[in-house]
């Protein structure tokens, strides 16, 4: 930590108090949002163990939580949903990366507003130990599914978890108004805040997309605060919004909660495609192929996610004048985003690749999330959709979307960025266990449930035995494989966890720059000190200059001036060679 | 051309809030075409207490645009002492809506009556929400503004309560007008 004592701006030991829980450095509430999303997922990766289990192995005593009652099962997989989406995907791919990233690629000090930036983790943090509270409010915590449909969740008779729903509600709520705040701070330093020299087009990628996400989160999460601001009341006062009994209607939660649910997954999924897109230049020595079609497929991407939400509510009732609608709009929307897992592929076209850890989950990022959009074509069609619906195949198909957004994403940006984080190189060896267990072990999960889904198979149930069709052996098999998958899965998670904690305080010192990548954060300090340059840098060209001819070099950073020489090639430990 | 950082920030503070708002009236309005007989619980409330709330909001944004034109010419105290008009008008807007509220409610017109009321309730009660967060941060903003310093603040407070205007707007004649 000298490069604290050597800065410039001066700033004091604080303690630590003042330095790790009350500070505004963006880089340091990143960190907060990393850890606090990693902790996190341990407790729904918990949840999933217990009811997975329960699913492979009904009424026997699960190890480390003993017999499963279908009350318990319904409140984990519900949390499972929630935490995995709300409290691991959005913190780490959103508020992690972009707290991290935003101002040190932008070459700035910090976020234009750093106390609401504290203010946005610490309301998240409350929503955090509000949610995992509703574990221990009587009845449990909430057994409504996480997409909260009514009247399940708005009445107690039938989600039987009176206060674990209400408690549910309000964790949610707040998570979202940490996650405005953060956002307005995320857009309003990229418009406001950029290097000298610094154009439009000159932003690296994964700011775009994390920009992007932002304004869609806040553009599509209003109207699910007045839904769940309607929730609420139903619970708690007895009003009768989406009870059809005094006129309401349960159809209009699934509006407003796909209206803003569907956006959402772009809203996750952008960021972790802009860690991909950092990333695979880098390892193929290329320039990113077509930049500004990424941009623009983003954006496309983006205003086309608000016209799609219907196609999760084709078995609901809908008009099918409408189903139709939303049929056509979901399979256009699958246009701009497999063009862009095109424009990554053309990038490695040619490359001088070379397969490190943070490359190889890039890469397996573009293939899995490849299968997940494959397979959300059958379920966009509302035909398919009506014999597909509620089965383990749409369950398969998420998870094939949102494991490689929220895991394989995460950990791409973090074995990525794990030098300039903590100055110290990840050990390659360790990652490559980890990567390939988890990927295996992943889809030993998910290939299972795609086959036991198209043959019927119904999510929602808590046992099989009472269901004749759906307990066949067969399927049985099936799910125990799954689990079995899962367990590898989860097994090996301790590889990754004493991989980072170890190159915390052991591994190679990596230097400013180990990647010999071209973007802001790699001309500060690893790790950078608080206010991030000791000279704020200005830039003079796009990010992805990369085996540019006629120069010795095949990088070029985007803060080397143009007439001066070529730079000396930087003293730090390349881990990769 | 760059529009300072915070007044950029609260136009993004408006956005996220007028999907907030859109969300619910819109619900609003789609349940409303459905169902007709709204209009009977709506001929219960007090279309000319609205109307005088109505003007009471809007005079008080007057004076908020004041405040932003004597923060542009540096007097600070000026802005100060017209901001807190601005409060004063927030105050009985306040206290008006308090009076209609114990009628209603005493008339036995509550949250739980029927949907009408709950929409009534919840929409006007989030707008009232936002009209004392206003209050209370025009009051700190007004506290520095007398010290002749963050002027800039003035302005974004200004637009701030000019959003909660427009919302009153579009409130008045969904619960009061339309029977």
């Amino acid at each position: 930590m000298t490069e604290i004592a050597a800065h410039p701006v001066g700033h004091h030991d604080h303690g630590f108090v003042k330095r790790y829980l009350w500070s505004t450095d963006h880089k340091v509430i990143a960190m907060q949002y990393l850890f606090t999303g990693m902790l996190m997922a341990l407790i729904g990766g918990f949840a999933v163990y217990v009811f997975r289990m329960q699913l492979a192995f009904p009424g026997q005593s699960v190890p480390l939580f003993g017999r499963v009652s279908a009350g318990q099962y319904n409140s984990l997989v519900t949390m499972h949903g929630t935490i995995m989406i709300f409290w691991v995907a959005m913190p780490v791919l959103l508020a992690a990366f972009g707290n991290f990233l935003i101002p040190l690629m932008l070459g700035c000090d910090d976020m234009v507003f750093p106390k609401v930036n504290r203010l946005s983790y610490q309301i998240f943090l409350l929503s955090a130990v509000v949610l995992v509270a509703s574990f221990v409010v009587p009845g449990g915590a909430f057994g409504g599914a996480w997409t909260a449909y009514p009247p399940l969740s708005a009445n107690a008779v039938y989600n039987l978890t009176r206060y674990g729903a209400t408690v549910w509600v309000v964790a949610v709520a707040l998570e979202f108004v940490a996650f405005l705040l953060g956002g307005i701070n995320f857009v309003t330093t990229a418009m406001n805040s950029r290097a000298p020299g610094m154009r439009m087009f000159d932003v690296p990628m994964v700011v775009w997309m994390i920009v992007i996400a932002s304004i869609l989160f806040m553009a599509s999460v209003g109207p699910l605060l007045a839904g769940a601001a309607m929730l609420f009341f139903d619970q708690v006062l007895g009003t009768g919004f989406y009870d059809p009994a005094t006129g309401g209607d349960p159809i209009l939660w699934q509006h407003l909660f796909w209206f803003f649910g569907h956006p959402e997954v772009y809203v996750v999924l952008l960021p972790a495609m802009g860690i991909v897109a950092e990333i695979i230049p880098v390892f193929s020595r290329k320039k990113l192929f077509g930049y500004r079609t990424i941009v623009y497929t983003a954006i496309a991407t983006g205003v086309i996610s608000f016209f799609v939400w219907a196609h999760h509510q084709f078995v609901a009732g809908i008009d099918p004048r409408m189903a139709s609608l939303f049929t056509i709009t979901t399979l256009i929307i699958s246009v701009p985003i497999a063009e862009m897992l095109f424009v990554y592929i053309a990038t490695l076209y040619g490359g001088s690749i070379t397969l490190t850890t943070p490359m190889l989950w890039a890469l397996s990022f573009v293939a899995e999330f490849l299968l997940g959009g494959v397979t959300g074509i059958f379920l966009g069609a509302a035909g398919a959709d009506i014999y597909l619906h509620d089965t383990y195949f749409v369950l398969a198909h998420f998870h094939y979307t949102f494991f490689p957004i929220a895991i394989i994403g995460a950990f791409a940006g973090i074995t990525f960025w794990f030098p300039k984080m903590f100055g110290r190189m990840m050990d390659e060896r360790l990652g490559k266990i980890h990567f390939w267990v988890t990927i295996i072990a992943f889809n030993f999960i998910f290939i299972p449930l795609f086959m036991t889904g198209a043959a019927g198979d119904h999510r929602r149930i808590f046992d099989y035995s009472g269901f004749p069709d759906l307990a066949t052996p067969g399927l049985q098999r099936l799910r125990i494989i799954a689990t079995m998958g899962l367990v590898s899965l989860l097994a090996v998670q301790p590889v990754f966890f004493f991989n980072f904690i170890r190159s915390m305080v052991r591994g190679r010192i990596a230097g400013a720059n180990p990647w010999r990548a071209n973007t802001l954060e790699w001309s500060a300090p690893s790790p950078p000190p608080h206010g991030n340059f000791a000279e704020l840098p200005e830039v003079y060209r796009g990010p992805y200059e990369y085996s540019t001819e006629d120069r010795e070099e095949d990088f070029w950073p985007q803060h080397v001036p143009d007439d001066s020489p070529a730079p000396a090639p930087l003293a730090s430990v390349v881990g990769w060679r | 051309m760059e529009v300072p950082t915070g007044r950029l920030a609260i136009w993004w503070v408006l956005a996220s809030e007028t999907v907030v708002f859109g969300g619910l009236l819109g619900s609003y309005i789609m349940m409303r075409l459905r169902h007709g007989a709204w209009a009977d619980q709506a001929a219960n409330t007090n279309t000319w207490a609205g109307a005088f709330n109505t003007l009471v909001l809007l005079t008080s944004s007057l004076s908020a645009v004041l405040a932003h034109q004597a923060a542009e010419r540096a007097d600070g105290p000026k802005a100060a002492r017209l901001l807190r008009y601005t409060i004063l008008g927030g105050g009985v807007f306040l206290v008006v809506k308090a009076f209609e509220w114990t009628h209603e409610i005493t008339e036995g017109f509550t949250i739980t009556s029927s949907l009408f009321w709950s929409f009534y309730y919840t929409a006007a009660g989030l707008h009232a929400a936002h009209v004392v967060a206003g209050m209370v941060i025009m009051f700190i903003v007004s506290l520095t503004a007398a010290r002749n310093e963050e002027l800039h603040r003035v302005e974004n407070i200004g637009i701030y309560w000019h959003f909660v205007d427009v919302v009153w707007i579009f409130l008045f004649p969904l619960l009061y007008i339309a029977k």
